[in-house]
């Protein structure tokens, strides 16, 4: 039997990240990954192949809705769709094969199969033929993941009710597209196929976009998508879907309180992910899940049982592919005795829609509700030269800054590039920045990023240079 | 033209060190802007500048200046630069002049950097991930680094040099059969105590008498009403408070412990005034805790504190170290288990605390483990006697052997009442 100093179980991005930190430690791991692939959500069904789509279908909108105005004429535009699915399979093919030489690079041992424990030290692997193998190990990291959440009252058939798995590799482009959710995976891929041609439907229980997102970001995020023709019905309450031949029937209730029908041919649910230990035997070694059926953890991403450890979607916090990589380290090094930590109000949130939508630190409710004296600067990029060069003028920079001290706490953003441009706001407020350091740093030009140092000087002292 | 000369820095003192210069050769400065460091016998203290101006050192870093002496001239004609000025133009002009200024300013960014280096904010003592990381693995306090990023930020350079520094006073590694050798000058520090020692084992007739004291009572105090002496008084409740509040009662007792020699007369004492031994980094200093018969038990602890701390810091004035009419100093924190202290002149006697340790005793004709310390006092047999000096140390002990007893004494445990 095959002895390790850590196994890790799952493949992901929380996982594979954990298992080369634990090499780099001197350590002999193992990683198990249920799937044939290494990878995970984020580069098989997840973070990767959505952005391969999103890109794709962004080059075709613009050819299609903005190149007249750049003065470029096209003739004969068309989509296939079957090769923007095959490419983002090459996209994907390309990225897990890395994975699998970065496992043999760093001689991490890879077992494909569902790993269950057997007892906190040994491990049963059960690979897709029925075979079972069991090896030793003195310390797991628990790094399963999360799966799309289904409603109760609407079973999904992975062909015309579907999750965000199915949807990124559909065989057509759906003529009527209803997505329940209107959280960052809804937004993307409905911009997705709002682009390509669908009329698109996001049906939302709540009254607003990425609830989790500072409010005036999400308000401009529906403005702007709303604007662009994506359909939105907020404040409605799904209650069932029936599928006949090729038309879904989504009955809810309308604000009012009206029972409606909506039709589509495709129906996309995206009401978020559910942490997922299915088949891990974590009743063999005592662990039991807390009410969101994830497992707990303390701050060291220890488990209830000592020497097991957890990270990633399966555990609290935000689902993020980077949030569970910082975790993956955490817990790599906390294994070989070290000391890191994680600042978890610091890890950056993002939306890739067009206009991108990125956000870190406190949300503006945050410090309402937090009772905490704060100061704003907002800046649109209306005001950009890079922006009107570029015609992506939606959208703004909205700095949030103590008002004593003019620290700055929370950073919202919408617009172009905003994706990359949030990091600047991560590395501002971990060396704990003021609003007037950042403004008094020399931002190049003409970027999108000006607007962040000219949100900053107008939440410093209000003296914004161009608004 | 404006001269900065050593000042009378205290009576005593006729010389002082040039430890450290604070501003550079030619840099403009402002009124009472701290020019220099200069160590004295006893303390290092900042010289600050007696006008506003242009500066030229004279003077070197490492000099023995007499009082008087000239360490730098400050030319007050010279203009102050623009930068620095420290009125605010209207914000509407300023907006208009700060653009087009933009690409003359920034050579002169670099000249200003050390001045918002030693600005402390919200931000002084936060170390960014990396640095944070290297002191935790460190086991060192934050607090404890001095953080030369803007604003007094720890930067992964400053985590890196305070690990150094915990593992050089750790034991530095040294190779193998090296014959190096290191020559240091003496701190003005280092001469005083070294000639004052000299100086206390050559004048006086010294010997040391020797007990021990069973700390279980103490211990139990301490123990039982610990926390809720820290929760009234925000400080430990410590050893020293007890001792300094025994020994100040062994004093009355004993006035002769408390007097000094001088010159054909003996000066009696109706205040104890206790100096303490401290180790800092640059030495061995005596502050003194200034009538400890009158104070609590808290307040005593308090005092101790600060005074610890500004050791710590440098920041202890001739005013915190003269005078002092008995010492105590504790070995036992370095884990001394007996020793003979040298007296502090012109003092006539010295109290030394050891490390406690569980030894076996007899009790009752019964073997048990207690806490003892072994207690050390040093005396001038030219005024104290064997009697006296024996009786002193016997009476600390049973003070505080029967802390009840104090209470006869003195008001101490009365507070300590006050809380139960």
């Amino acid at each position: 039997m095959s002895n390790y100093n850590v196994t890790v179980i799952g493949g992901g991005p929380g996982g594979y990240v954990a298992a080369i930190r634990l090499a780099q430690l001197g350590m002999k791991v193992a990683i198990i990954e249920k799937y044939d692939v290494l990878g995970g959500t984020c580069l098989n069904v997840g973070c990767i192949p959505s952005k391969a789509l999103l890109d794709v279908s962004e080059h075709y909108h613009n050819a299609e809705k903005r190149f007249t105005d750049f003065g470029i004429g096209v003739k004969g535009l068309s989509v296939d769709f079957g090769r923007m699915i095959a490419r983002k399979g090459e996209v994907v093919k390309a990225n897990v094969d890395g994975i699998a030489f970065l496992m043999k690079k760093n001689k991490i041992d890879v077992y494909n199969g569902l790993g269950s424990f057997v007892t906190k030290n040994k491990i049963a692997i059960t690979n897709k033929a029925g075979e079972k193998q069991e090896i030793e190990t003195e310390k797991v990291i628990i790094a399963t993941g999360s799966k799309p959440t289904a409603l109760p009252f609407l079973p999904i058939d992975k062909k015309r009710i579907i999750t965000s798995t199915e949807a990124l590799s559909l065989t057509e482009i759906p003529k009527n597209l209803i997505i329940i959710g209107a959280g960052i995976i809804g937004l993307e891929l409905g911009s997705v196929y709002h682009r390509l041609g669908s009329k698109v439907t996001v049906v939302e229980f709540l009254d607003k976009v990425a609830p989790s997102m500072d409010e005036d970001l999400s308000r401009e995020l529906l403005r702007v998508l709303k604007k662009d023709g994506i359909e939105f019905m907020l404040s409605t309450k799904v209650k069932g879907a029936t599928v006949k031949g090729k038309e879904v029937t989504v009955t809810a209730d309308n604000k009012a309180g009206e029972a409606i029908e909506i039709k589509g041919d495709y129906c996309l649910v995206a009401v978020g992910r559910s942490p997922y230990t299915q088949g891990l035997g974590l009743e063999n070694i005592g662990i039991t899940l807390d009410e969101r059926k994830r497992i707990p953890v303390n701050d060291h991403l220890e488990t209830s049982v000592s020497g097991i450890y957890a990270i990633g979607d399966v555990v609290r916090g935000a689902m993020l592919a980077h949030k569970a990589e910082e975790e993956g380290v955490l817990a790599a090094e906390i294994i070989a005795g070290q000391k890191p930590h994680i600042n978890y109000n610091l890890i950056p949130g993002v939306c890739y829609t067009w206009p991108e939508a990125a956000s870190v630190g406190a949300t503006e409710q945050d410090l309402k509700s937090q009772g905490k004296a704060y100061k704003t600067g907002k800046v649109s990029f209306k005001a950009s030269g890079r922006a009107r060069a570029s015609g992506d003028t939606d959208g703004f920079v909205k700095i949030l800054a103590d008002k004593e001290t003019d620290e700055i706490l929370g950073v919202h953003m919408i617009g172009p590039r905003a994706a990359d441009m949030i990091i600047e706001g991560v590395v501002a407020m971990e060396f704990r920045a003021s609003a007037e350091d950042i403004s008094r740093m020399s931002h190049p030009h003409p970027t999108y990023t000006e607007a962040f140092k000219e949100a900053c000087l107008s939440a410093t002292d209000n003296r914004s240079l161009t608004m | 033209m404006a001269d900065l000369k050593i000042p009378a820095v205290a009576e005593s003192i006729t010389e002082v060190t040039l430890s450290k210069f604070l501003v550079k050769d030619g840099d403009y400065v402002e009124l009472d802007q701290p020019i220099c460091e200069v160590e004295t016998d006893k303390a290092s203290q900042e010289l600050p500048s007696p006008a506003a101006g242009k500066v030229k050192l004279v003077a070197s870093e490492g000099d023995d200046l007499k009082v008087g002496a000239l360490v730098a001239t400050i030319d007050e004609s010279a203009a102050a630069p623009a930068k620095e000025a420290k009125t605010e133009a209207p914000k509407a002009e300023e907006k208009k002049a700060e653009a087009p200024q933009k690409k003359a300013e920034a050579p002169k960014a670099e000249a200003k950097a050390p001045v918002a280096e030693t600005k402390t904010s919200y931000a002084t003592g936060s170390a960014p991930p990396a640095a944070q990381k290297i002191l935790d693995e460190g086991g060192v306090a934050n607090k404890d680094v001095k953080g030369t990023g803007v604003s007094g930020r720890i930067t992964k350079a400053d985590a890196l040099e305070a690990i150094k520094n915990k593992a050089s006073i750790g034991g530095a590694k040294k190779e193998a059969f090296s014959r190096g050798e290191r020559v240091e000058k003496m701190s003005r520090l280092r001469k005083t105590v070294a000639e004052r020692l000299v100086y206390s084992k050559n004048s006086t007739a010294m010997l040391t008498t020797f007990n021990e004291v069973d700390m279980t009572n103490i211990n139990k105090i301490r123990a039982k009403y610990g926390d809720a002496f820290k929760k009234k008084y925000d400080v430990n409740l410590g050893m020293m408070s007890f001792f300094t509040k025994a020994v100040c009662l062994a004093l009355e007792k004993y006035p002769a412990v408390n007097a000094y020699i001088d010159e054909g007369n003996i000066v009696y004492h109706d205040y104890c005034d206790i100096s303490i031994a401290v180790s800092t980094p640059k030495g061995l200093v005596v502050p003194v805790i200034r009538n400890a018969e009158s104070l609590s038990l808290a307040e005593i602890e308090k005092t101790v504190k600060s005074l610890a701390i500004k050791g710590r810091d440098g920041q202890l004035t001739m005013d915190d170290m003269t005078g002092g009419t008995f010492t105590i100093s504790n070995g036992g924190v370095f884990g001394s288990l007996m020793s003979t202290p040298i007296i502090n002149p012109p003092q006539s006697a010295i109290l030394g605390m050891h490390k406690v340790q569980d030894r076996p005793m007899v009790i009752d004709g019964k073997i048990e483990i207690r806490p003892m310390m072994y207690l050390a006092v040093s005396y001038d047999h030219r005024i104290i006697d064997g009697k006296e000096s024996v009786g002193f140390l016997v009476a600390i002990k049973d003070f505080l052997e029967n802390p009840d007893k104090m209470l006869l004494g003195a008001d101490p445990i009365d507070l300590l009442l006050e809380m139960i």
